[in-house]
């Protein structure tokens, strides 16, 4: 009887450990590392879909699945001053990006609303005349995953045709200047 | 006698893994860097309701921190009032609600809707905080003294002397139309505030 009790015991402190760790915030991504090992819901406009390459998708996706070379990704929110202010040079990087023949269709964008759901980064996007996919994450899921960044935060990934992928960039805060921004991911991407 | 102990580990571990992470996330913008106060998980709601939907909203003159006195009466057969009670200022979630409001004034005229932030800090609190939120165009209210006066009146005055975060939105004609006394450790998702402003077009 008492071995069985050992037992239930150790189970349940095993399970209890493993469950505290599971619901732990991860880290921020770290340059040279991976992304974890998140899905995201597939966006329901069919413009995004195209433009992230995912027009046969449905559920969810992962950021390594873009048809792209380089994805930048901003965690953002529409309760979030520095990500408002930040929105109309955010917009300007996306043009920059699309205006240059070279980068266009290599490098995508998107957002991911911390704590936001799907209205309220609707209602962002439709604010700020936001051009490239914005995508909710209500419950923070996502957020979590990535260490609970404050926002605006910028991670650059680069994608390799084998669909491997690296962090390349993982910042904190609004980026100095557009074409400065863009520089860096080029450079850090090997791209030119 | 294994299987057993295989089913009953199993089972333990299913119910514990489901459970909800129950982690809060808090201040997110770093407009705030590391200013905002972290008090933790709060009992969800601690105050009783003193008012219902279909009474009438009780009446307040409080002063703005832009100096203006502001009455709920003022806005009677104008406007349509929604009130954003949030607990204190330089606290998590709260920091992360209103700058969201700040975005969307055209969603409240279009509803011929005025927004009234109030909290029970001080004025020179608020100004310092609201500082940190661009300029605001709804008037942020302060029922700091006596403490909490108009938090009490509508029930939403907690233990601790801060208010809930609460939602009350008030009529053209003066009547409490819906109230949302939402659990303080989150934000109520804005869609709630315009699906309620729709039914009252």
């Amino acid at each position: 009887m008492k071995k069985r009790i050992r037992f239930f015991m150790a189970a349940i402190m095993a399970v209890l450990m493993f469950s505290a760790a599971a619901s732990a915030a991860g880290m921020p991504p770290a340059v040279g590392g991976q992304l974890p090992d998140m899905k995201i819901a597939m966006p329901k406009d069919s413009g995004d879909k195209g433009y992230l390459g995912l027009s046969f998708g449905f559920g969810s996706f992962r950021i390594p699945q873009i048809r792209a070379k380089v994805v930048i990704v901003e965690i953002f929110s529409m309760y979030c001053p520095y990500c408002q202010k930040e929105a109309p040079i955010v917009n300007q990087l996306y043009a920059r990006i699309e205006q240059n023949p070279a980068l266009k269709g290599k490098i995508k964008m998107m957002g991911i609303g911390a704590g936001n759901s799907l209205y309220e980064v609707e209602t962002f996007k439709k604010r700020y005349n936001v051009p490239f996919p914005l995508l909710p994450d209500g419950d923070y899921v996502i957020h979590r995953q990535l260490g609970e960044v404050r926002t605006p935060y910028f991670i650059g990934v680069k994608i390799n045709p084998d669909g491997s992928h690296q962090v390349i960039y993982s910042k904190l805060g609004a980026f100095e200047g557009v074409d400065q921004f863009l520089s860096t991911i080029i450079r850090l991407s090997g791209l030119q | 006698m294994k299987i057993f102990h295989y089913i009953v580990f199993s089972l333990i571990a299913a119910a514990l893994i489901s459970l909800p992470c129950g982690q809060t996330v808090y201040g997110l913008s770093d407009a705030y860097k590391n200013n905002v106060y972290n008090p933790g998980d709060l009992k969800p709601k601690d105050s009783v309701l003193k008012v219902k939907v279909g009474s009438r909203a009780p009446d307040f003159t409080l002063k703005a921190v832009s100096g203006e006195k502001v009455s709920l009466k003022q806005f009677r057969g104008k406007k349509k009032v929604v009130i954003s009670f949030v607990p204190a200022a330089w606290t998590p979630v709260c920091s992360d609600q209103w700058p969201g409001y700040n975005i969307v004034k055209d969603i409240f005229d279009q509803h011929n809707a005025i927004l009234l932030g109030i909290t029970v800090d001080n004025i020179p609190t608020l100004f310092s905080w609201t500082n940190q939120m661009g300029d605001l165009w709804f008037p942020v209210l302060s029922d700091f003294w006596p403490h909490g006066k108009i938090a009490g009146s509508y029930g939403v005055l907690r233990a601790d002397g801060t208010s809930e975060r609460a939602l009350f939105i008030i009529d053209e004609k003066g009547i409490i139309r819906y109230i949302d006394v939402h659990d303080i450790n989150k934000r109520p998702p804005f869609e709630d505030i315009v699906r309620e402003l729709e039914k009252l077009k």
